[in-house]
């Protein structure tokens, strides 16, 4: 029995992909016993790199593909035993994708989905009207989706996700691949709809750390399949209160990896080039560290260019918790 | 009763859209131009074909049961095909078939309002072909029995519409190739039931699949009903009710089957996560 205050929980949710023979015929575990528990009203957000996870735990609880172990129940209901209810309660958008049926306009296709969840075509128009612009699209309405530009259409099916207004919706990176102002847009009009419907439920993935912490109640980080951390993002950044986050700029050296590796005190290290010049984010057990930290450097030839103290970040518990950014591949 | 009525949500939406793909990929104008030009290029080659390599007249009687047969092999092409077309369509051309899955409504219904669309457009294209042949190929239509031609019509479009979900089902776990099932299906159909030709003219084996296949029976029911007489002598014995009760027991067994198979197509394509897989093919 699942708590009526859960609109999404996940046991030991499990999900093997086999690949072709002629592909190696290997198996990739894309979700690792999973355990996730989310609340009703809550904007929950799933933050990862690429390849975490995140998508495939949404394509099961959206009822798209069946776990190979374990349960997932959206708004109490089983998803393998039955998807049919648990449809009645959900919608989702992804993002970075080119879908929507060209021939029609914008509101066609809004309208049509609107008749696929059996609301009545008055209510439908009214909300397509509303909601359009809510997100600056009311002028075009009676677009036709193939003159849309990307952002365009990516507002048109984010439209799409809230106009049937469902219990819980999944945004599974909405503002993948958008320019700064369109995601912009589109975060201003996910808080506001919540703000407005403080009784749904958001279940959010990205890979974005600042859209994580500027949206979410909780946050669960993943990575390989596996649940790393969940706690409020406030939360989560206190974790690395006590430690001591450093942005070093270097120059004559290559690798501060290879430098600083097994150095006792350093905890996580990211580095990366930028403008000429080496970009190392440190975090250390404590500030002291940062004397030996840099000595070491100087040794290896490195001259320190620029130093600064940073408040820990989303970015930086991902990078304390498995060793590399978001933004960087597994190896 | 709540299934009932999201798979007429379904039915209608699919409807609606179908209809919009078909139509709307142009202007009016355009659309009924190419509505008319097309199945009458389909016959010119037929008659082409009859004229000079067959060496046919156009008052042999065989004629016009060639006529009739590949007219009204329009709805196999449109509806059987058609259906598992719309798979393929909204999977890997529009990326909206996860999308349709996931809202509460049947995805059967759906399929088969989708089917609706391409009837509806199949209808125009077999009216506009039967009136260039009676206006220009002396080809003589009578309504002798319409009871038969209503029944006939009915129980084929019937049974190709539950025959195209099955082929729909097929297509949702073959990603890749999706686009090719009805293709294929509807190819192989057209020599092995006598749309163009008797069935007389077939290796034995082959003669044999083509008795065992519904719309051998529904086009021989529509000759009958159209022309006064069928095409295959080895259906002559057969009076116009054990036609109708071939082609309803054929239509039952669409059914059974497509809702079976398809029901189980759709729980392995969810296993496989098959449902959102964009192959860029």
């Amino acid at each position: 029995m699942v708590p009526m205050d859960l609109a999404v929980k996940t046991e030991d949710l499990t999900r093997v992909f086999r690949l072709r023979k002629r592909e190696g015929g290997r198996e990739v575990l894309a979700l690792d016993r999973v355990n996730l528990e989310v609340r009703r009203g809550e904007l929950f957000g799933l933050l990862g790199p690429n390849g975490a996870g995140k998508t495939t735990l949404i394509k099961i609880l959206a009822t798209l593909l069946a776990p190979t172990s374990g349960r997932a129940f959206v708004a109490g209901v089983d998803v393998v035993e039955n998807p049919a209810e648990v449809r009645r309660h959900i919608n989702m958008v992804c993002g970075g994708e080119t879908s929507g049926y060209g021939l029609l306009t914008v509101e066609e296709n809004l309208w049509m989905f609107a008749q696929f969840y059996g609301i009545p075509s008055r209510e439908a128009r009214r909300r397509i009207g509303e909601l359009l612009s809510l997100v600056g699209m009311a002028d075009r309405a009676k677009t036709k989706v193939y003159h849309l530009s990307s952002g365009m259409r990516q507002k048109m099916n984010v439209v799409r996700g809230f106009l049937t207004d469902p219990e819980i919706l999944f945004l599974d990176e909405p503002t993948l691949g958008l320019d700064v102002q369109t995601a912009r847009t589109i975060r201003g009009f996910i808080r506001q709809w919540l703000r407005e419907h403080p009784d749904r439920t958001i279940l959010l993935t990205t890979h974005y750390m600042h859209e994580a912490d500027e949206l979410c109640d909780r946050v669960a980080i993943i990575d390989r399949g596996r649940i790393l951390a969940c706690a409020a993002p406030a939360a989560l950044k206190k974790t690395l209160q006590r430690e001591a986050v450093f942005r070093l700029y270097l120059e004559g050296l290559a690798d501060a990896k290879a430098a600083l590796d097994g150095m006792p005190g350093v905890r996580a290290l990211a580095q990366q080039e930028e403008d000429g010049r080496l970009r190392v984010d440190l975090i250390l057990s404590e500030e002291e560290v940062l004397v030996s930290v840099l000595s070491r450097l100087q040794a290896k030839g490195a001259k320190l260019a620029e130093l600064r103290k940073e408040e820990p970040t989303l970015e930086d518990v991902f990078l304390a918790l498995v060793g590399r950014r978001l933004s960087e591949e597994a190896p | 009763m709540r299934r009932l009525r999201e798979a007429w949500q379904g039915f209608k939406a699919g409807a609606w859209l179908g209809w919009q793909i078909e139509s709307n990929w142009t202007e009016p104008f355009l659309f009924a131009i190419y509505s008319v030009i097309k199945p009458v290029a389909g016959v010119l080659i037929l008659v082409f074909m009859y004229l000079v390599v067959a060496q046919g007249g156009l008052e042999n009687p065989l004629f016009p049961q060639v006529f009739l047969g590949t007219t009204f092999y329009l709805y196999v092409v449109n509806v059987l095909s058609g259906i598992s077309w719309s798979v393929h369509d909204d999977r890997e051309h529009y990326g909206m078939l996860k999308y349709v899955y996931m809202a509460p409504l049947h995805l059967y219904g759906y399929l088969l309002g989708r089917g609706a669309a391409k009837t509806l457009v199949a209808t125009i294209s077999v009216l506009i072909t039967l009136a260039f042949g009676m206006a220009f190929l002396r080809v003589r239509l009578s309504l002798g029995s319409p009871g038969l031609l209503a029944a006939a019509l009915m129980l084929g479009l019937a049974a190709l519409a539950f025959y195209g979900i099955l082929l729909a089902g097929v297509s949702l776990l073959i990603a890749r190739h999706g686009w090719m099932v009805g293709d294929v299906v509807a190819g192989g159909l057209y020599l092995l039931c006598g749309a163009a030709f008797p069935l007389a003219l077939l290796p034995a084996p082959f003669r044999a699949l083509g008795l065992g296949l519904p719309p051998t029976y529904w086009l021989e029911a529509l000759r009958r009903a159209l022309l006064g007489a069928g095409l295959h002598p080895e259906l002559a014995a057969l009076s116009d009710a054990q036609l109708l009760l071939i082609l309803a027991g054929s239509t039952l067994l669409g059914v059974a089957l497509s809702a079976g198979l398809f029901r189980a197509a759709e729980r392995i394509a969810v296993r496989r996560g098959l449902l959102d897989m964009q192959t860029m093919y």
